[in-house]
């Protein structure tokens, strides 16, 4: 998996251990457990799921089997502003393509990567349910609605103090 | 109970809430205190009215004054002049598009007039965040008469005889469904509600959760009664906050009022509802592949049979049925299997709801009596194609559906007429598309989603969508051949003869659709390298009209490859070998001087 070794923080890693616990250290509960994890440490490092496998004791391989099955679990740090654009169809055919290439450009940024002072981090995902809007970008919890390409730039300087 | 003089209604469904819908409630309720009016006006937060497109909606009863497009300025206007001073705030009504008439009731509104209301009943009517309130539109009577008043074989042969079909795309019989469980043997069974909404343009699922989450709760605790289950399950997607955290307040309103828990409504009947988190897999809408991850594996689907209803979660007989199927139980038993029947086309009972979306002017949550035609969902529903513009698809049933054509805007819609046209009805995304949207583009799109979310146990659905996707892709860039168009139609064959689940058997239809309907324009990809949509990139030429290029440099001065040269003064040139066919140039043009061709 990873190849630096990441130290976790004490307390967090006790956190994880009883979030085990509350669940009974039941192997069923695996993904219950890593939506806990992935709250408390904001992704799920080799390390982490290292100690869910041996709290659980489910080989580490099912764990990270798991992990990368499922799009809403990540192995890398989000941004401290995480942008997601819908790329349901609705927002794919009113032109998201172009708001991400327009994302991408400014940000010098590919999906799925985290920009080096970890500010921003871009992915897609499927259908906010907020068609209306179509196209949609998140950035955070902020819905930003109706986007256009020449709108990125205004949204984006938003965040240039922060 | 306090009684109020009015209520205010604010949608807070996700699209609404998107466009700060929170922030108009706050301004209602700081607007009424300094007028000291607390007392006499409500404001309640609804579920998804419907009407995104013109969202945040606010309404104001009792006398059903429908505001559109609000925003949290607005507060002070409609308290000082509707409620304050009984005038309607007429710059906040509907405008008819074609009347130009300022519309004060959503039933005279083109969008509501042919729609049938049964699944989404209650959206928007109550404040989902109180039991009270469903009560007070009948929420738990239909349970009340199962369990005081009929037997659980009863209760079955309603749901039979109603028609019902699984509303989540497959279009399964409900009533035999839940039949096959009951009658599996076994004391520990599950009743499990898939609200695993992954149809990319689809939101039904989510806004019923949302807009009427006790609608759910109560068809579980029938379907546990009538099958012999006493736990219920509901797999829900984590991406989901909104409908999770409702779902959450109505389970312990439920329990507290003893409609769920031990000795329902004192019949010694005991049931409970569990919540478990998806984690975003597509495959997961599929019943195999669901039970697994809430066994907590990877979402991979298994053989069937043996079917959940015999073998499902733990091994034990299980029955699953989506959001919008569950959400039609309760009023089947009140209203009567008869009632039900006597709605829709012959062999697809009741409505079915829809998201309508795309290059559509009114995009929206809509529910319509089955056997309603394409034509009065888009033109009448739907207002018809955004800024004029030629209708030119319906795609419908997501990425396991198709595309329908100008040829199918009379086929009433129900699920037989969909699958002869080449379609399915799925979940009930219904996407509209124009002229400017390139067929092969739309059909790679949807490869894509399927390549990435295809689980990759079977090998027809791993490796061959990855193969369909690789010859669209080469289609698009003007790379394709006659025969790549061939072994795109064989290849998809294939993949629909032998792909274990559902998400491989259907994943070839948007190809095969689009490839039936659109012939003509995959020919002309392949053989002029030309998009008429002019959507694929690299088979576009952006050409300086002489006649128009007065020679102001601006474009040249734009070009990130220098692809442009010319003195001034005088017409430029693109050379072709250069440009990237960024787009620039056009943009910046003042005088339309740049044509794609």
């Amino acid at each position: 998996m990873a190849n630096i070794k990441i130290t976790l923080r004490k307390d967090d890693v006790e956190k994880l251990k009883q979030v085990c616990k509350e669940f009974n250290n039941e192997p069923g509960e695996l993904i219950n457990v890593l939506h806990k994890a992935q709250g408390i440490f904001g992704y799920l490092p080799a390390e982490v799921q290292e100690i869910v496998s041996k709290e659980l004791n489910v080989p580490v391989a099912k764990v990270y089997g798991v992990v990368t099955f499922y799009s809403f679990f990540t192995m890398k740090p989000k941004g401290r502003f995480p942008i997601s654009i819908c790329m349901g169809t609705a927002c794919y055919v009113r032109g998201a393509e172009k708001i991400l290439d327009e994302i991408k450009k400014q940000l010098n940024l590919e999906v799925g990567a985290t920009s080096e002072d970890g500010k921003f981090s871009l992915s897609c995902l499927r259908c906010v349910g907020a068609c209306g809007l179509a196209p949609v970008v998140l950035i955070g919890d902020r819905t930003y609605g109706r986007v256009t390409q020449e709108g990125v730039k205004e949204i984006l300087a938003e965040y240039d103090e922060m | 109970m306090a009684t109020y003089k009015y209520h205010i209604l604010v949608c807070g469904g996700t699209g609404c809430q998107a466009s700060d819908s929170a922030g108009i409630i706050e301004n209602l309720k700081k607007e009424l205190e300094a007028r000291n009016l607390q007392n006499d006006v409500q404001v309640i937060t609804s579920g998804c009215f419907g009407f995104c497109e013109k969202g945040p909606i606010v309404k104001i009863m009792p006398d059903n004054t429908f505001y559109v497009r609000v925003t949290p300025e607005d507060a002070a206007i409609i308290i000082e002049e509707h409620i304050v001073k009984g005038r309607k705030v007429e710059r906040l009504l509907y405008t008819d598009p074609e009347t130009q008439q300022h519309i004060s009731d959503s039933k005279h509104m083109g969008f509501y007039q042919k729609q049938l209301r049964i699944a989404l009943n209650n959206c928007g009517f109550i404040d989902p965040e109180n039991i009270d309130e469903a009560i007070s539109r009948d929420a738990y009577l239909a349970l009340g008469k199962v369990l005081l008043e009929m037997t659980p074989q009863s209760a079955i042969d309603e749901i039979k005889k109603s028609g019902l079909r699984g509303r989540g795309g497959g279009g399964f019989p409900t009533g035999l469904k839940w039949e096959l469980a009951s009658k599996s043997p076994g004391d520990e069974k599950y009743v499990v509600c898939n609200a695993d909404e992954g149809d990319p343009g689809a939101f039904m699922d989510r806004s019923i959760l949302e807009g009427d989450p006790h609608s759910i709760i109560e068809a579980m605790t029938i379907c546990g009664y009538c099958i012999g289950a006493h736990v219920g399950l509901v797999y829900i997607r984590a991406e989901y906050p909104l409908a999770i955290h409702r779902l959450k307040i109505a389970l312990d309103q439920a329990r507290e009022y003893g409609l769920l828990g031990d000795d329902i409504l004192g019949s010694g009947f005991s049931f409970d509802i569990e919540l478990r988190y998806g984690a975003g897999a597509f495959v997961c809408g599929e019943e195999t592949a669901l039970i697994h991850s809430m066994e907590g594996h990877r979402g991979e689907p298994t053989f069937k049979p043996p079917f959940p209803a015999v073998s499902g979660y733990l091994e034990k007989p299980t029955n699953v049925n989506n959001v919008e199927t569950f959400a039609c139980i309760p009023i089947i038993i009140n209203k009567g299997a008869e009632w039900f029947a006597s709605i829709g086309s012959e062999k697809s009972k009741g409505t079915k709801v829809f998201a309508l979306a795309g290059k559509i002017n009114n995009v929206g949550l809509i529910e319509v009596p089955m056997g309603t035609t394409l034509r009065e969902v888009i033109y009448e529903i739907g207002g018809g194609i955004k800024g004029g513009k030629e209708f030119k698809a319906v795609q419908t049933g997501g990425p396991s559906g198709g595309c329908l054509t100008q040829k199918h805007l009379d086929t009433p819609i129900d699920y037989d007429n969909l699958i002869a046209a080449g379609s399915m009805m799925g979940s009930g995304g219904m996407i509209v598309m124009d002229e400017d949207d390139c067929m092969v583009s739309i059909a790679k799109f949807y490869l894509e989603f399927t390549v990435e979310e295809s689980c990759g146990k079977c090998t027809p659905c791993r490796v061959g969508n990855k193969r369909l996707h690789e010859i669209l892709d080469k289609i698009t860039k003007g790379e394709g051949t006659m025969e790549d168009l061939d072994n795109l139609k064989n290849l998809s064959k294939v993949i629909k003869d032998t792909a274990l689940c559902g998400l491989g058997q259907t994943s070839p239809n948007p190809v095969l659709s689009t490839i039936d309907n659109f012939w003509d324009e995959y020919v002309e990809h392949v053989v002029d390298k030309k998009c008429r949509a002019g959507v694929c990139r690299s088979m576009m030429r952006y050409v300086i009209d002489p006649e128009k290029c007065v020679g102001c440099t601006l474009c040249a001065r734009n070009c990130p490859v220098n692809a442009i040269t010319g003195e001034r003064k005088e017409a430029h040139v693109i050379d072709q070998s250069i440009c990237i066919k960024c787009g620039a140039c056009k943009d910046k043009c003042k005088f339309n001087a740049i044509e794609i061709k």
